[in-house]
């Protein structure tokens, strides 16, 4: 089952630490976003294989956003 | 004296300068970006140019663009503040060269003291203590380890180029220095451009206690006495007060000695902080900003003097306007600042709009703030949105101000880490005066 990866805190898309394919630990980092001067982590929520990233960087997210999809 | 100014900077610091300006009759020219158009001190200032879009680096963080508008404006000089160019040397020659006044210190100065491996040594040759570690940039991990042998562990790795705590990553043991070798080089990198780390010993508990300095161009420099800084998280500062709660005067004495040799011995003009940690009765020398702080107001309570307004006057040209007996600390007073992060979620920031803003007034209060009812709290700038300083006749006077401030201000739209600071002076440690630079990050304050 796909699962999004949602933004918990609104911010600009620093880093895009992962990519599709790439298979992740609950906890690892997908996208890290920088808000206030801030580098804050995107985690993945479980186990899974990335299936897409859907922000690019220097976006900005709201806080709910999707930024990646996770197998 | 300057007829008019240019502040590089935004929110409280760049109100509190423009005020500064309006006491000492000089124009005050504001600049912003897209993003700051209804922050108040754009309206307040005599003139506000627009200079680029939200990111920093388009408008607060580009010297061509703050230049271009001081050159449009006709100002004399450019007011830095804190944060965003004002510690960089290469901005501070800039407007040299295009023939505005700085108003900090020579450029030379703000290079040496910014690289804190040249700081260190700069320091140490003044006979001022340094924490034990590398003498300069660790060319490589076996070097490190080395260094990391000698004065034992736990250490702390930093970016040699770095300040603010930024990129700063400690190690407990042997076996953790290469990932944290690593990372430490990855984040100097990304922050500062420089990968270079130096090694210091890592202390378990000590108090940040900083010095206030002032030099003129004639040479003179003079000490506005001490600040406590303990409170912090994530390296940076939530709560100053002065004075240092229980210092010993022995101590109290040192440290100031310390800081006006040290900015002395660089040829210090303009506001400066020396800042010390402290163990024990040992202090050593932690790094020197070269610029005002974010705390100044603090040190303004006690000794009732106006620092951006002596920025303004040194800058002129003029002598200090104060010799060093005159400079007395008198009661206390303490800042709080109010940020918008949420402290139970591990100071996370809380960007959004401000609904509502109540702001308290009475004896011996004064609140520093950068934003009104209706702004837009960006993701692009620091989250501080105001910071509260109550002075007493003594500490617990102070504290039982800023108690009540505390619990009058109503910020409502965005979270902020007012009921963090509600919890720590109601804390037995912080009455007593009995903290450390650890203890936020510890849970010393949690419950």
């Amino acid at each position: 089952m796909a699962e999004d990866v949602k933004a918990h805190i609104t911010g600009v898309v620093f880093q895009i630490t992962s990519k599709a394919g790439d298979v992740l630990a609950a906890g690892d980092p997908v996208i890290v976003l920088e808000s206030m001067k801030m580098e804050i982590p995107v985690e993945a929520p479980r186990a899974g294989t990335v299936r897409e990233i859907t922000v690019a960087e220097g976006q900005t997210v709201q806080e709910g956003d999707t930024v990646a999809v996770l197998d | 004296m300057l007829h008019s100014v240019l502040i590089a900077n935004r929110g409280e610091i760049a109100r509190r300068i423009i005020r500064a300006c309006r006491a000492l009759g000089m124009r005050a020219v504001a600049v912003y970006s897209e993003a700051d158009a209804s922050w108040p001190h754009v309206a307040e200032a005599d003139e506000a140019m627009l200079i680029g879009a939200a990111p920093a680096r388009d408008s607060y963080l580009s010297t061509e663009r703050i230049l271009d508008a001081a050159r449009a404006a006709g100002v004399a000089a450019i007011h830095p503040g804190y944060g965003f160019l004002s510690e960089n040397w290469r901005f501070a020659k800039a407007c040299e060269a295009a023939g505005f006044a700085f108003i900090g210190p020579p450029w030379q100065v703000i290079q040496q003291m910014g690289d804190k491996i040249q700081a260190r040594w700069l320091m140490a040759a003044a006979g001022i203590p340094v924490i034990p570690g590398s003498d300069g940039a660790l060319e490589s991990i076996e070097r490190a380890t080395e260094v990391a042998e000698r004065i034992g562990y736990p250490v702390m790795l930093k970016a040699a180029a770095g300040g603010g705590g930024i990129g700063m990553v400690r190690v407990a043991d042997a076996a953790g220095l290469p990932a944290a070798f690593a990372t430490a080089q990855r984040r100097a990198q990304a922050a500062f451009g420089s990968a270079a780390l130096f090694v210091e010993r890592y202390l378990e508990t000590p108090r940040h206690i900083e010095v206030q300095v002032f030099g003129d161009r004639d040479g003179a420099v003079v000490h506005l006495h001490e600040r406590e800084c303990s409170i912090q998280r994530r390296h940076q500062k939530l709560i100053e007060e002065s004075p240092a709660p229980g210092i010993d005067p022995v101590l109290k004495e040192q440290l100031t000695a310390a800081a006006v040799a040290g900015a002395r011995s660089v040829g210090y003009v303009n506001a400066g902080t020396m800042e010390f940690i402290v163990q024990g009765g040992e202090f050593y020398f932690l790094e020197m900003n070269t610029r005002l702080q974010v705390e100044h107001p603090v040190t303004e309570e006690v000794t009732g003097l106006d620092l951006v307004a002596a920025q303004l006057r040194v800058a002129s040209g003029e002598r200090l306007p104060w010799r060093q007996d005159e400079i007395v600390q008198r009661g206390a007073a303490i800042e709080c600042r109010i940020y918008a992060e949420d402290p139970a979620k591990k100071f996370m920031p809380s960007p959004g709009r401000i609904t509502r803003l109540v702001c308290p007034h009475g004896p011996g209060l004064r609140l520093e703030s950068g934003v009104a009812e209706g702004v837009e709290v960006s993701v692009h700038y620091d989250p501080l949105l105001a910071k509260l300083i109550t002075r007493g006749s003594t500490r617990a006077e102070a504290l039982s101000r800023m108690e009540a401030a505390l619990a009058a201000v109503v910020v409502e739209g965005v979270a902020t880490v007012i009921p963090f600071h509600r919890r720590v002076l109601r804390s037995a440690a912080f009455r007593d005066g009995r903290v450390h630079t650890q203890m936020v990050e510890q849970g010393g304050f949690d419950g």
